[in-house]
């Protein structure tokens, strides 16, 4: 009983504690809200191309293949420090990256392009941000990693960096492409 | 709670000694409260952000397949419906219980954020197709998980939320309890009666 009176209060102290550094951990985003779409089918879209109003493309497209599905605008400023690591991405031909290009001006988005280099292989328009809502996105950028099957196996929100793309998508999308 | 501990660890005062040790039980229980409330609410967003049991919630997902239709399809309401539907008490109801995901703590009625504007259009359009509120509900958490309701579901996953203060409380009346039972036992003192003459001779003297 005698103890007890020291260790009741060491053992709040430590419970208090552990909560207290858990929120203090660096590399903590609470802005960052997992996804409820992990392992579930990738929603179904059918948007205009970027490049082209005129046709439009579905993810459909992409059955077969391990890809990435980058959400991007020519407005956020975010995007164009993830770009460079995207260009690398996109010269390794490690994955094709498709482009996701959330509420913007077309020519925003061209002129965009032109001037920082274009990563994609494919680029949707969704204007209105109506296929982003079912894709959840509440941010740009996001990435969506989707295996041959159409099921979301990853996403990174915020902008890409050399560890996520290194340490993250690159081994999960080789051992998804196995 | 930990106050009234500490109210009744003082009242005992006269009590010497064990007033010491009745107010480290009372800073005892008092931390323990203070750390099994950290401990639940930790708990409920460490499960939020871990994630892992996405969608976990079963009541939701399994009313979701109705409603869980690419909403890109959903038509928009005719402007006068927009503004019935904006008006009404539901649609009120329904914003000040979902969660803008850019500006974390506020609700999609308070805040101005164009995700904010997007999803209460979303909901418009959902409610204007003739979906209830739990199907709205469902299509949202479907997307964003269960963090856009600001008043989460009674899941296993949520038990620590739910039953927490509960817990709490009982804790706490025990504890109470139990000092008081202490305090009652432990309060005669030994005093003789040399001691209270003296007493009563100093008093008179004034």
């Amino acid at each position: 009983m005698r103890s007890l009176r020291f260790i009741l209060p060491a053992i709040a102290f430590a419970v208090i504690t552990t909560f207290l550094l858990l929120g203090l951990k660096p590399g903590r985003d609470p802005k960052e809200i997992p996804s409820p779409l992990i392992d579930k089918p990738a929603p179904a879209f059918n948007l205009p191309l970027l490049a082209q109003a005129d046709q439009n493309w579905s993810p459909e497209k992409m059955r077969g293949q391990v890809w990435l599905l980058n959400v991007w605008a020519s407005w956020c400023a975010p995007c164009l420090v993830e770009h460079p690591e995207l260009l690398k991405l996109a010269q390794s031909k490690a994955l094709p990256v498709v482009g996701f290009n959330y509420k913007d001006e077309p020519g925003a988005a061209t002129a965009w392009l032109d001037k920082h280099g274009n990563p994609y292989a494919t680029i949707v328009a969704d204007r209105n941000g109506r296929s982003a809502f079912d894709y959840g996105v509440y941010g740009v950028p996001e990435t969506f990693l989707i295996d041959r099957n159409g099921t979301i196996r990853y996403k990174h929100v915020g902008p890409l960096t050399p560890e996520v793309i290194a340490g993250k998508l690159l081994p999960l999308a080789q051992a998804l492409a196995r | 709670m930990t106050t009234l501990l500490i109210i009744i660890a003082e009242r005992s005062r006269a009590a010497g000694k064990w007033a010491v040790r009745q107010s480290t039980a009372a800073l005892i229980a008092g931390l323990l409260t203070c750390g099994l409330a950290i401990a639940a609410t930790g708990g409920v967003t460490g499960g939020v952000t871990t994630g892992a049991t996405p969608g976990a919630s079963a009541g939701v997902t399994a009313s979701v397949t109705a409603a869980d239709a690419p909403s890109s399809t959903l038509a928009d309401p005719s402007p006068e419906q927009a503004r019935e539907l904006l008006q009404s008490d539901r649609f009120r109801q329904l914003a000040s219980e979902l969660r803008c995901l850019v500006c974390q703590n506020q609700t999609l009625a308070d805040s101005n954020a164009d995700l904010a504007t997007d999803l209460r259009n979303e909901v418009l359009r959902q409610m204007s197709a003739g979906r209830d509120d739990a199907q709205i509900k469902a299509n949202l958490v479907a997307r964003y998980g269960e963090f856009v309701l600001y008043r989460p579901t009674y899941s296993s996953r949520n038990l620590a939320l739910w039953a927490g203060p509960a817990v709490l409380l009982a804790l706490g009346t025990v504890a109470v309890w139990r000092i008081s039972r202490t305090r009652r036992t432990s309060s005669s003192i030994a005093i003789d009666e040399a001691q209270l003459e003296r007493v009563d001779k100093r008093l008179e003297s004034r």
